[in-house]
């Protein structure tokens, strides 16, 4: 696209391009190793006490201590834990909420519609509160149920959006084959709508992943509690950045990976996944993700262009 | 009831802080993610590799661990403006590659064809950028972009957590000392959130449907 928008460089423009990207890599190379050292540079506090540097291995020996990483992985297990039981319970909210946002009764409808704005506009540390505060749950279960009542709703929206961007067509003919108005939906529109959404699905569990650490505030050990809390107060202050670092990896690890799944989702199902626009070029209908939408009967390669 | 009213104060500064801490994170966030999405289209590739590892990272940090990086850890080495102003880094910090998103998705999503129509009736790259690509880019970044501040909207809560006394931390005030009517207090608070997220959500409706671009 960028490219478009001049001309082709000449050699004497691609060397002027090379050196530019070689000074840029230098300076910021530069920057990062000018931040590495001035973290890892010993510094003198206000008494007059000097702190080693952050590199330094006195600050790093904890992790010798095998029950330091038992510690951390529990605390990474709680984290996954919560996110699986909330992912589960956030997709059925989310089934039933479009279900009930995308129906004809305006009696079903309506409800429903105010009920998902209410939640999707609040904040969800709000909710665990709320939830823990008035129906004494526990902390996980004030978790669990914030995080899938708030992401149920979005997924809720993303499903609708999947079955409205659907073709007339696909109902039509579901209801003249002799299905029901339900048994339409469920058969013909939902899993079509679901192989759809799966990319914002995902995006979306990578979220409610990251936001299991705002159980930290209503008191759950998981991952963030244990690792940059409860560690750095038993082994002291001075470790409080290797612990950061070491669980900032751990997120990061975690996250990544559920994003690198989501990516590929969506370039695999992708392709056919815009029944509206019509794209010609869907070549393999993606075995893999059919199984996602389970044995509905439908075959990837029949949508509607 | 009369929690809330005779707690109204306390909720009104609440609702002063987390429109303070919106509104200046908000503004900061858009002027580094405008930055970022610039490194990510340059032509430069050394630019662009960082401005990607960085949006990578970023985003897949959760924000109660960038919010506690802030909170205690600058602090520790001898950077504390102060708590608020803590939080509106981590807040800005945290928002800024979702705003270099919405804006790269923009130029991207602008059609080839207008590029080359550009080109082809003599336009330079300056003109052609001026003139017909940021015109429609900007238009259908709007949308997103507000979005994005809902999102933000939600997430000073989190603040609330780490110090900063906004709504969130009314709420927890509030809700210590009149233990009797947690759910009228929650309920009032989450009425505040709301017309902060809904007020954003229609605008957006609106703005998406007066400046929709045409095709």
């Amino acid at each position: 696209m960028t490219s478009v928008l001049y001309d082709a460089p000449g050699p004497k423009a691609r060397r002027m391009s090379r050196i530019i990207s070689l000074i840029g890599i230098v300076v910021i190379a530069a920057g990062v190793v000018a931040l590495v050292l001035a973290l890892g540079a010993p510094k003198a506090s206000a008494n007059g006490a000097v702190q080693p540097g952050l590199w330094d291995l006195s600050r790093w020996d904890v992790f010798n201590d095998l029950e330091v990483w038992r510690s951390l992985g529990r605390g990474a297990l709680a984290t996954l834990e919560m996110a699986g039981v909330a992912a589960v319970l956030a997709l059925l909210l989310g089934v039933f909420f479009s279900f009930g946002r995308a129906s004809d009764t305006a009696w079903i409808r309506v409800p429903t519609t105010i009920v998902l704005e209410f939640f999707r506009g609040m904040p969800v540390l709000l909710m665990m509160l709320f939830i823990l505060l008035v129906f004494s749950t526990g902390s996980f279960w004030a978790g669990v149920a914030a995080l899938s009542v708030y992401n149920g709703a979005i997924i809720g929206e993303a499903l609708r959006a999947g079955i409205k961007a659907l073709p007339r067509g696909q109902r039509e003919a579901g209801l003249a084959i002799g299905l029901t108005p339900i048994a339409t939906r469920l058969r013909i529109e939902f899993p079509q709508a679901f192989r759809q959404m799966l990319p914002i699905i995902i995006a979306q569990l990578v979220v409610l992943l990251k936001d299991t650490s705002l159980s930290f505030v209503v008191g759950y050990s998981e991952l963030l509690r244990v690792g940059v809390r409860d560690l750095t107060n038993f082994f002291g202050s001075r470790y409080s950045f290797s612990f950061f670092f070491v669980v900032l990896a751990i997120y990061l690890a975690m996250n990544l990976s559920l994003s690198w799944l989501a990516r590929r989702i969506a370039r695999r199902s992708g392709a056919q996944g815009s029944a509206p626009a019509g794209k010609p070029d869907s070549p393999d209908p993606a075995p893999a993700v059919n199984r996602f939408v389970g044995p509905s009967g439908y075959s990837g390669d029949a949508n509607g262009v | 009831m009369d929690a809330v009213i005779d707690n109204l104060p306390v909720f009104l500064e609440g609702f002063r802080n987390t429109l303070g801490l919106l509104v200046i994170s908000g503004v900061g966030a858009l002027i580094l993610g405008m930055i970022v999405a610039g490194l990510r289209i340059s032509p430069i590739a050394s630019f662009r590799g960082f401005a990607t590892v960085y949006t990578e990272i970023i985003r897949n940090t959760p924000l109660t661990l960038i919010l506690f990086f802030c909170a205690f850890l600058l602090p520790y080495l001898q950077f504390s403006p102060g708590y608020f102003a803590l939080a509106v880094i981590g807040l800005t910090v945290y928002t800024s590659p979702f705003v270099a998103e919405a804006v790269r998705s923009g130029i991207n999503g602008v059609h080839v064809g207008q590029a080359e129509a550009a080109r082809s009736i003599g336009l330079g790259f300056g003109q052609s950028l001026a003139f017909v690509i940021l015109p429609q880019a900007l238009r259908m970044v709007v949308p997103p972009l507000i979005n994005v501040f809902i999102a933000l909207a939600k997430n000073t809560s989190v603040a609330g957590a780490f110090f900063v006394f906004e709504l969130f931390g009314a709420a927890r005030k509030v809700t210590n000392d009149r233990g009797d009517q947690v759910l009228a207090i929650l309920l009032a608070v989450a009425v505040f959130y709301l017309l902060i997220t809904v007020t954003l959500g229609v605008i957006a409706g609106r703005v998406e449907k007066r400046v929709a671009v045409l095709r």
